[in-house]
């Protein structure tokens, strides 16, 4: 008889008035589950199902080949081979996303505090100048960014005559190249977020600190930067995963030097058709950012994010 | 420059400011004494919040000086003026608690000794123990009580406050104000408070500045405003006036003597702003009282006949609408003392008043005409 109480009909009424609203209530707690439903039947089709595939390909025996066939051996020993082998690129990856994510959060922050704050009538266009970019296809941008940076590019000139670059110094094909790649083609997953958040900042709080003691630096120490957390982890997180699991950037600006783990497990995949291991790495990968996810959200504080 | 006034006097000298072709403040000069509660009252756009912000730092004055006890503060940028703001909207930080928004000002100038300072400071407010909430934990009241501990909390010299009960209902903001005396009274800080309710700005400040586009049209002591208004708008804003527009034909005696619709008044000397042209013979509403018409008025008094045209009871008054010969309608209050009854709509009445208690304003041709602020001398200005 609780059911009544939400319904708002008197406990103990005449059970003919008593019958119509339980029904409705009823339909009314199977409606969050239908309206979750294609996305739970998404989420099982095209993520829960090769997950489980992929986790079972990871622990085939490294013996079997596409040709002959994989037999499921439970081969644990699949991961700790894979990275034995493959750790460098392992740490290369993190090394160059978090780099990558250091400076895009010098360049993004200003840039989205300047577009939310004191762009004015020109936000909308700053907005569109940050997202137009992506109409573009990443490949092509990375290829851009190969010919500006080439040997005989007018940059590389630039830098030899100013004596930054040595005469037979080099910008393609090395690590900042890569890193500069990367800033370059995730900046708008962490300007958007930043922006989304500064945007909703309150001058008002801006003009309350300075109005006690609080130094322009310290205004942003004190409160636009702690208010901007959300936004700032947001940002980071956006930019930090795909930039540690991209392979284009480090194919097409760098060498096999400057591979990074999707790199690695592109060729298993596509190359040497070593399926276990290369699901073996795709795990692995999953793994670790995982756990920098969740190392940093409890880090930076902000159960609002995740 | 001259002042021989405390250490502490705020000073306004001539201070301007314009946003584009808008001139917000026009020319201001004004001294708010050390320890007052002084009222800055306007409706809004008059340029009151603009001067609170100048005197705050937050805006530049365009021209003019502002000077905190004889040291010229108007370059100084906000955080380096001994001078806080309780804000409108409270602006309290949102990721701090109650404790830590109080002792941010306190913690920006390193103060040692924080933890004892803010317990104090939320007992005077009336918030011990809620240093440990958030700020969306508190209801409105009580985060204006946090905002002014925020800022009461480092001694400023000056007190800003912001419209701080706007936002607030009407029983509180009765409560708040009785809380904002006590506490200006036991911590002897000059506030200057700006607001548009002139209910407010009369039963808290000494001196209350009536604000009109950018300039100060009267400045005195709430009674003395509300007696003596000097000038029609005055007269206006603060409560009500019943204005009759006349001319001055002469004087008698003491008396001023003024024709307005054929009949004749006379006002004494001392209450009238000008002696002569077109002027505005005033009275308030519950200094007028009615008399059936025909009937003797008591000795003294001058009136004028019209009819009831509408009555409303608001329990401690009745407040009548007469419309007289002319066309005009006069407020008349009586207050609900018991004695006589209540005088029903389409009775013929005259209202009178006693000479003393009517004013004398002067009546501008257009309606951009203006008058220099009549400045007592308690509180003169700079010149």
């Amino acid at each position: 008889m609780s059911v009544l109480s939400h319904v708002g009909a008197p406990v103990g009424g005449p059970k003919d008035t008593v019958r119509e609203p339980v029904a409705g209530q009823r339909r009314r707690r199977l409606l969050p589950y239908l309206l979750l439903l294609p996305g739970a039947l998404w989420l099982a089709l095209f993520f829960a199902v090769p997950a489980v595939q992929l986790a079972a390909t990871s622990l085939y025996d490294p013996a079997g080949s596409l040709d002959l066939g994989y037999a499921m051996t439970w081969a644990f020993g699949n991961y700790p081979d894979a990275l034995a082998a493959y750790w460098p690129q392992f740490a290369r990856s993190f090394a160059y996303a978090g780099i990558a994510t250091v400076l895009a959060v010098l360049l993004g922050y200003p840039l989205a505090y300047a577009i939310a704050q004191k762009a004015g009538r020109w936000k909308n266009l700053m907005l569109v100048c940050v997202v137009a970019p992506m109409f573009t296809s990443f490949l092509l941008r990375t290829l851009a960014w190969k010919t500006i940076l080439s040997d005989n590019g007018w940059l590389v000139g630039l830098l030899r005559d100013l004596h930054l670059l040595a005469p037979d110094g080099r910008l393609l094909a090395t690590p900042a190249a890569v890193v500069l790649g990367l800033t370059y083609n995730f900046l708008p997953f962490m300007v958007l977020p930043l922006y989304a958040n500064l945007e909703r900042l309150d001058y008002r709080l801006l003009e309350a600190a300075s109005d006690l003691y609080a130094s322009p630096v310290r205004v942003f120490r004190r409160v636009t930067l702690p208010l901007s957390m959300p936004g700032l982890v947001a940002g980071t997180l956006l930019f930090f995963i795909p930039a540690s699991g991209d392979y284009i950037n480090a194919e097409l600006l760098g060498t096999p030097n400057e591979y990074m783990i999707g790199n690695v497990i592109d060729s298993a995949f596509l190359v040497r058709l070593d399926y276990p291991q290369a699901a073996a790495l795709s795990f692995l990968f999953m793994a670790v950012i995982l756990a920098i996810v969740f190392v940093y959200v409890r880090r930076a504080g902000t159960d609002e994010v995740v | 420059m001259a002042n021989n006034g405390p250490a502490g006097d705020l000073r306004l000298a001539n201070v301007t400011k314009r946003f584009g072709i808008f001139t917000a403040v026009d020319d201001l000069s004004l001294t708010i004494p050390q320890g007052s509660f002084f009222a800055l009252l306007g409706a809004s756009g008059c340029g009151k919040t603009t001067t609170l912000r100048m005197v705050a730092g937050l805006e530049q004055p365009t021209s003019g000086q502002i000077l905190l006890g004889g040291a010229e503060i108007s370059r100084l940028r906000p955080y380096k003026r001994p001078v806080n703001t309780v804000f409108q909207s409270y602006a309290l930080f949102p990721h701090l608690d109650i404790f830590e928004n109080v002792a941010f000002g306190l913690r920006r100038r390193r103060v040692k000794e924080i933890a004892g300072q803010v317990e104090r400071m939320l007992s005077l407010v009336q918030l011990e123990g809620y240093g440990k909430r958030r700020p969306n934990q508190l209801s409105g009241g009580q985060q204006q009580r946090v905002a002014l501990a925020r800022a009461l909390i480092n001694h400023p010299q000056v007190l800003l406050l912001d419209e701080p009960l706007g936002a607030l209902d009407l029983k509180l903001r009765r409560q708040m104000q009785i809380e904002l005396k006590r506490i200006q009274t036991e911590v002897g800080i000059t506030f200057v408070h700006v607001t548009h309710d002139q209910e407010e700005a009369m039963t808290m400040a000494d001196t209350v500045a009536v604000m009109n586009a950018g300039r100060i049209e009267q400045l005195g002591a709430p009674a003395e405003i509300y007696e003596f208004p000097a000038t029609a708008f005055v007269a206006n804003f603060l409560g009500q006036s019943n204005l009759l527009a006349g001319t001055v034909t002469g004087t008698s005696g003491a008396d001023l003597l003024i024709e307005a619709y054929g009949s004749r008044f006379s006002v004494p000397v001392e209450r009238a702003r000008v002696r002569q042209g077109d002027v505005h013979l005033g009275v308030r509403p519950e200094k007028l009282f009615l008399a059936p018409a025909g009937d003797p008025l008591p000795a003294g008094h001058q009136g004028v006949n019209g009819v009831v045209t509408d009555s409303s009871y608001v329990g401690v008054s009745t407040q009548y609408l007469v419309r007289t010969a002319w066309g005009a309608e006069l407020a008349v209050f009586a207050p609900n003392t018991g004695i006589g009854g209540q005088v029903p709509i389409g009775t013929p009445v005259t209202a009178h008043w006693h000479p003393a208690h009517a004013f004398v304003l002067p009546r501008e041709a257009g309606a951009g005409d203006r008058t220099a602020p009549i400045l007592p001398d308690a509180v003169a200005a700079a010149s």
